[in-house]
């Protein structure tokens, strides 16, 4: 039995320590772009599973302008088949990229590729809007589960059993029919590290590139009823004293600080 | 008039405490756009959760009863339903666990416009929210030109409500369409069992990425064991596998309180302070001066975690091993 696995990629950006805003966003000097941590993971789950079983083909889908082709290479790297970007002037210039309109491009790729199993990571740790993976499912008419932390696929049987990790502990242990949207949570495996050889043949993996067009969509699914007016660095809400002096002088303040508090007798 | 439409949640028979912040964050809103305030409490012990949630504030309590715990499936369906019902404007659900369940559901099925884990309103005729991006370094606002709209809120910023109420609480006919419930609950898992108890100790060493590498860990042992202290972490560290799940302080790990909390490493997300932020004092160990760890630390070394960390084990005669 053949299956199809699509893992939603995004790269995302990382904000060096200093940093300054500019216009509605941190000026480009200061970000560096990597791989989503949780798409990671997503990715580490569906190269497994392609490994355990004969036959699974494992697509990434990615909204992203050219320079996150970088990212999706690693995704390739680690074991995914082959992937596709979509990107194009309208989505470049778009105000305010919603979790609607990244959905409605998503789901279009979902229409063409026709995967059994969509996986997608639990958020995107710059935007963290925590949204697009449910929204797909909701828009291709699959089912779902959200922040995924481990994952046992009856294929034939057409039911994922999952964990989903609830808040203090706990952990909540459920059946979704499939096809399914999973959006999975850091930690469910260990994220293998691409070697050389896969980098090497990520380079020949067919990677498309396709507009808005081409997934048969028109501009309009860049418009949003959100638009974002301003960004800026809060008020810093504490008033820390804060040691100085070198990492001696620093670490003897700190010493005696928990020496007068009573925590440590040494 | 702007009405909104506030989700309660519970689990395994008791009433979240994000529900009462949601009666607070659903007041907040609807005093801004000037509106009553609904709240939906659905399935399990309705009535007794209603009567828990009839907090100041509360305009109307609409009780679903279908099931026991949570389902998306139900909770979507009865939520757009009430919405329509009552022509509510706003829905507002929590960004817990759940709320990342069911809440884009929901906007999907209404059409309406979603903004995530917001932590502050206001309005200017249009209604802006604010929330926070790249791992709390900046807050953006972002405008809804549509007069609905669905939200979720960062669950333990506003403050759980107090004051008796007296919302008339009536049961709610939903019309759950069993077809539609494609995934079912099995049962819970206790996690994170075993035989050191964190959330027991008064003296916490916390290490988080800062540490880099599994080989780096000795360093914060030989603190640990300098200073009789206890170590636990964020979470990057125990999903690496560096450290058992018991060790993992924050929303899905454990909730921490003890006299002296060392952060080390550790940038302060959210999700780790939802663990942490009850200690005594903290303590931030972390090169970047902007980290939000230091919007609660009250002392700060903003400084190198390897060049610290050997200096303070020395304080304490600890031998410091090589990294
Ligand atoms: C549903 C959900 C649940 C979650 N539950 C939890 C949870 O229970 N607990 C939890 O912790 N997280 C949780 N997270 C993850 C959380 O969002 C963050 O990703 C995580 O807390 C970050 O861990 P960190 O601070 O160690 O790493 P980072 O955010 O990467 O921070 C590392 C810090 O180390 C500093 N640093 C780097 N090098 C040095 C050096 N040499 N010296 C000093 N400082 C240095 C950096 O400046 C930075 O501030 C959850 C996320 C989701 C979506």
């Amino acid at each position: 039995m053949s299956m199809k696995i699509l893992v939603t990629v995004t790269e995302v950006a990382e904000v060096e320590d200093e940093f300054e805003v500019a216009g509605d966003d941190i000026a480009e000097q200061y970000l560096e772009y990597d791989l989503n941590e949780w798409d990671d993971y997503a990715i580490e789950e569906a190269v497994q599973i392609s490994e355990e079983n004969d036959d699974v083909e494992v697509v990434t889908a990615t909204i992203g302008p050219e320079r996150s082709e970088e990212t999706i290479r690693m995704a390739l790297a680690k074991g995914a088949d082959r992937a596709v970007r979509v990107w194009d002037d309208a989505i470049e210039s778009a105000d305010y990229l919603d979790t609607d309109s990244k959905a409605d491009l998503l789901a279009a790729v979902v229409e063409e590729e026709d995967p059994d199993l969509v996986l997608s990571g639990v958020q995107s740790a710059d935007e963290a809007n925590g949204a697009t993976g449910v929204t797909l499912a909701e828009k291709i008419g699959f089912q779902w589960a959200a922040v995924v932390n481990d994952l046992d696929l009856d294929i034939e049987g057409g039911v994922a059993s999952v964990h989903r990790e609830l808040e203090g502990g706990v952990e909540e242990l459920t059946d979704v029919e499939s096809p399914a949207v999973l959006t999975i949570q850091s930690g469910i495996n260990e994220p293998r590290y691409a070697s050389l050889r896969g980098i090497r043949q990520a380079q020949q993996k067919p990677l498309d590139v396709k507009t808005i067009d081409d997934v048969g969509l028109d501009e309009s699914v860049v418009d949003s009823p959100l638009a974002q007016t301003s960004m800026y660095e809060p008020e810093s809400e504490g008033d820390a004293t804060i040691w100085s002096g070198g990492p001696e002088e620093e670490a003897e303040q700190l010493a005696e600080f928990l020496r007068d508090k009573g925590v440590v007798d040494a | 008039m702007s009405d909104v439409l506030a989700v309660t949640e519970h689990r395994r028979g008791e009433l979240r405490d994000v529900s009462l912040e949601m009666v607070s964050a659903g007041r907040d809103l609807a005093d801004e756009m000037g509106g009553d305030l609904h709240l939906a409490v659905i399935s399990g012990d309705v009535d007794a959760y209603a009567d828990q949630v009839n907090r100041e504030g509360v305009d109307a309590i609409h009780t679903v009863e279908y099931g026991e715990e949570f389902n998306h499936d139900v909770y979507a369906q009865a939520v757009e339903q009430l919405a329509d019902d009552l022509d509510a404007e706003y829905v507002l659900m929590p960004n817990s666990v759940n709320g990342l369940d069911y809440a884009p559901a929901v906007a999907e099925g209404l059409s309406l416009p979603l903004v995530t884990d917001v932590v502050d309103f206001s309005a200017d005729g249009e209604l802006e929210v604010t929330r926070e991006q790249y791992g709390g370094k900046v807050e953006t606002t972002i405008e809804v030109s549509e007069d609905r709209a669905a939200i979720t809120t960062r669950p333990a910023e506003w403050p759980q409500a107090e004051g008796q109420g007296d919302a008339e609480v009536s049961a709610f006919d939903a019309d759950i369409d069993e077809s539609q419930i494609q995934s079912t609950v099995t049962g819970f898992e206790e996690v994170a069992g075993g035989d050191v108890d964190i959330s027991e100790a008064e003296f916490l060493v916390s290490i988080g990425r800062g540490i880099e590498e599994e080989e780096n860990l000795p360093l914060i042992e030989a603190l640990v064991e300098a200073t009789d202290a206890t170590l636990s972490s964020s979470r990057p560290i125990v999903d690496n596998g560096w450290l058992p799940a018991n060790r993992q302080v924050g929303q899905s790990g454990k909730v921490v309180t003890p006299d002296v909390y060392i952060a080390i490493g550790i940038s302060g997300a959210v999700q780790h302070v939802a663990g942490m932020k009850g200690a005594d004092t903290i303590v931030a160990i972390n090169t970047d001066p902007n980290a939000p760890i230091y919007d609660l630390a009250d002392y700060g070394i903003e400084d190198d975690l390897f060049d610290v960390v050997p200096a303070l084990i020395e304080e304490f005669g600890g031998e410091v091993p090589d990294v």
